[in-house]
């Protein structure tokens, strides 16, 4: 191999970038995610559920929000009709945020753990009643 | 067996480039077995349109009313000063809303009256033409709307529109909006805005909130139904749109009206 | 080739170090721009396009320019562009670059950039610009480098690089038109409403390239063992020459038609930028200074005696170039938004976070300048060794 003092000192230099997040991480344990679902509308509720599955939710609640999104806004659709039949307003704010709010122990919870920062809250208010607090 | 180092590569990208299509298939692909549906009470029109009935508005009070409820309710920012201003509805007197129009010899009243401006809905609008990812649309009932999501803030549309309607947000509006409705999301800086019909609240079965304040100055309704509000007062009385030689075809019209027509 | 670039003089890595200082200092402040929004700058609702945008416009026509040296030598057999093209095309490559950076400094939210890619829109103009721009960056790059590699190894250029070559003729045209385009088709700017506006881009786009190529092409002779030789200069000279009086001619219609109809629309803008208008006046000053710089040059141009003396002709260049570039990277903008919609003035003035940034970015194309400079004039200075050698 020729320059291999080079590559090898290039290799090594790569390695220790590339590896960066896992050594310096190590040793700190980051608590489980757990986002919580103990809100007054969620506890009152007879029927713990959400407008699908907690599965499906889990998984794909953000191309949902997407295509929430383009129908209430782009189309004028804001009724959505979900996999079991039953018909939900369209609404962020007004109505995901009804059950869940508790933004900081439900959505951050999540997106905190996998490091996102999701830009829903620099528009939409996620505490409603404590808006005009907020300044 | 043993493969070439090209071999290799070329395998190795082809199995890359699979596995980079595969996931974006997974991103995208959409489980929920589900129907949109527009909500029944809603008011549905071909066309939008209004009519400013300038005759009505005679005090200060009645252009304030119907800017204040538009601010309030849109969560509209006042940062005090032109350079970051933000504007939806807001007025100006004759000669800057009809530039080409003004004469000297006009009826003192109508040099000095305000006029109620705002987004003029455009049938044809280059605002919808120019933008690079149809953040600014025509929805089906004419409303040109705003997605404040895909905005990349190029501010093209600004440029495109001739009447000044458009606004973008220099900065953080959030700050300088005094009484934050709840009910309604603001926007954040980079995106650009205007009025939006009230389109919110026409899916509620609402009319525009301007309208509802104005005590008859602002009519609005579907200028494809002969029977509608609009539709009415057009053919009785003379209008004026504004710029209407630009070919934008804007749907809110202007009756200023003399004394023979009050 | 590029390890070329890792090679050089105590002057060479100097200038390399100051320019990623400036770009430091643009970045320093584009974060705060970042972070505040762009209100950071003179722009407002009014005047909602200003300096970025300007030099956007104005560099889309020095890349574009390149097609100068291209039509020649591959169109018409014109031997002597032979080793300056590469000069040309490279700096097509560093202007669109800044191009791309201009756009992106910008944007309101340039993190969303990828939007235009994800809902296509052939009905903006701004869709295609971003197709064109990249392509004729990619045909630049992928000629430029082609060649000069077959040119160190003296062998000619692959025979798959000649259409490349010949795409790269119209390409040039269209990434100036269509960026003409986004002026020239909106209804309510009757400043820029005008058949002519890529005509008159794309003149004056002939001009400020080979101007600024010609001042390189000196400065290379100056500061390395590449001479890039009296004719080629000359030969742009004489395309500089002919470009900026086409431009200048251009310009003149503009007026014929605005003031000569008299409508008010029409005339208000150059009223604006040449007189001033209700009270303001902040352009007037340097608009002047535009058009002097224009028949200064253009005289210097003209008389043969002069446009042969290349310290004068470095002079009328330099003019050239600054003329065009208050013309069209700062008037051309302002000009179409004052009046605004409501026929009322607002002035814009670049502020200093503003002006740096675009200092900025002006020294990434420098720095790309540098290094693509580099490599080809290193492979240049290799062959003139070889052939003393040789002899």
């Amino acid at each position: 191999m020729y320059d291999a003092g080079k590559i090898i000192i290039g290799l090594i230099i790569f390695l220790a970038f590339a590896t960066f997040p896992f050594y310096s991480n190590m040793g700190k344990a980051v608590a489980k995610p757990d986002p919580k679902l103990n809100t007054p509308v969620i506890q009152q509720m007879k029927v713990k559920q959400c407008v699908e599955s907690k599965k499906f939710m889990r998984a794909k609640h953000m191309q949902l929000l997407i295509n929430w999104r383009n129908a209430a806004l782009r189309r004028g659709e804001r009724l959505y009709k979900g996999s079991d039949g039953r018909i939900t307003e369209i609404s962020l704010q007004n109505q995901c945020l009804r059950c869940h709010s508790n933004k900081r122990n439900f959505c951050d919870e999540c997106h905190n753990y996998v490091a996102v920062n999701p830009y829903c809250w620099d528009c939409h208010f996620y505490a409603p009643k404590e808006a005009n607090n907020e300044h | 067996m043993s493969i070439s180092r090209r071999d290799f590569l070329k395998i190795a990208g082809i199995s890359s480039l699979g596995i980079g299509f595969s996931a974006t298939d997974l991103l995208w692909k959409n489980a929920e077995a589900v129907e949109y549906m527009t909500s029944p009470k809603g008011l549905k029109a071909k066309r939008w349109a209004m009519v400013v009935d300038v005759r009505k508005f005679k005090t200060e009070g009645d252009y304030k009313r119907v800017i204040d409820i538009c601010n309030r309710i849109h969560n509209v920012p006042d940062f005090g000063n032109t350079k970051d201003e933000v504007k939806w509805i807001w007025t100006d007197t004759f000669e800057h809303v009809f530039p080409f129009q003004q004469n000297k010899y006009l009826p003192e009243t109508v040099q000095e009256k305000p006029f109620v401006l705002l987004c003029n809905h455009c049938d044809n609008p280059p605002c919808v033409r120019v933008c690079p990812t149809q953040a600014t649309f025509k929805m089906k009932d004419g409303i040109v709307a705003q997605d404040y999501h895909r905005c990349i803030g190029c501010r093209f549309c600004m440029a495109a529109c001739p009447f000044g309607a458009r606004s973008f947000n220099w900065r953080d509006p959030r700050p300088f909006i005094k009484h934050v409705n709840p009910d309604f999301p603001t926007r954040t800086k980079g995106v650009v805005e205007k009025c939006n019909f009230c389109v919110e609240r026409l899916e509620k079965g609402l009319r525009p909130a301007c309208v509802e304040v104005s005590n008859g100055g602002l009519i609005f309704g579907d200028l494809a139904d002969p029977g509608s509000e609009v539709r009415k007062i057009l053919s009785t009385h003379y209008s004026l749109r504004r710029k209407a030689e630009l070919g934008t075809r804007p749907s809110v019209f202007y009756i200023i009206g003399g004394d023979e027509d009050a | 080739m590029l390890e070329k670039a890792l090679t050089g003089s105590r002057r060479y890595w100097g200038w390399i170090f100051f320019l990623l200082a400036v770009i430091g200092v643009g970045f320093m402040f584009y974060l705060r721009q970042f972070a505040y929004g762009l209100g950071i700058t003179g722009m407002s609702r009014d005047v909602s396009w200003g300096l970025y945008i300007g030099q956007f416009t104005f560099l889309v026509g020095v890349a574009a320019s390149a097609v100068m040296l291209v039509v020649p030598y591959y169109l018409h057999d014109f031997k002597k562009f032979g080793k300056i093209l590469i000069l040309g095309e490279f700096l097509a490559v560093a202007s669109v670059v800044m191009c791309i950076f201009f756009i992106m400094v910008d944007m309101g939210q340039p993190m969303r950039v990828m939007n235009i890619v994800l809902h296509p829109t052939p009905n903006s103009i701004m869709f295609w610009d971003a197709i064109v721009l990249n392509g004729y960056l990619l045909l630049n790059i992928v000629i430029g480098w082609t060649t000069l590699g077959a040119d160190r190894k003296e062998v000619p250029p692959p025979t798959w690089v000649k259409p490349l070559i010949y795409l790269s003729i119209p390409w040039a045209i269209s990434i100036h038109t269509v960026t003409a385009f986004l002026y020239a088709g909106l209804p309510g700017r009757p400043f820029w409403l005008s058949a002519i506006m890529a005509a008159r881009f794309l003149a004056s786009a002939f001009a400020a390239g080979p101007a600024f190529l010609i001042i390189l092409a000196l400065l290379v002779r100056k500061l390395t063992k590449f001479d890039p030789g009296k004719e080629p200069i000359q030969a742009l000279g004489k395309i500089v020459t002919y470009a900026m009086i086409t431009s200048v001619f251009f310009l003149i219609l503009e007026v014929f038609t605005a003031f000569y109809s008299q409508i008010p629309g029409h005339m208000l803008s150059f009223e604006y930028l040449y007189a001033g208008l209700d009270g303001f006046g902040k352009m007037v000053p340097i608009m002047w200074i535009s058009t002097v710089l224009a028949v200064v040059a253009i005289i210097l141009l003209i008389i043969p005696g002069t446009r042969k003396n290349e310290s004068i002709l470095a002079f009328a260049c330099a003019a050239v170039f600054v003329s065009l570039w208050i013309d069209k990277g700062f008037g051309l903008i302002v000009g179409g938004f004052v009046p605004n919609p409501f026929e009322r003035v607002t002035e814009y003035w670049p502020t200093l976070p503003e002006t740096i940034i675009a200092i900025g970015v002006w020294a990434i194309g420098f720095l790309v300048i540098t290094v693509l400079y580099k490599v080809a004039i290193s492979v240049r200075e290799e062959q003139i060794e070889s052939e003393s050698n040789t002899h």
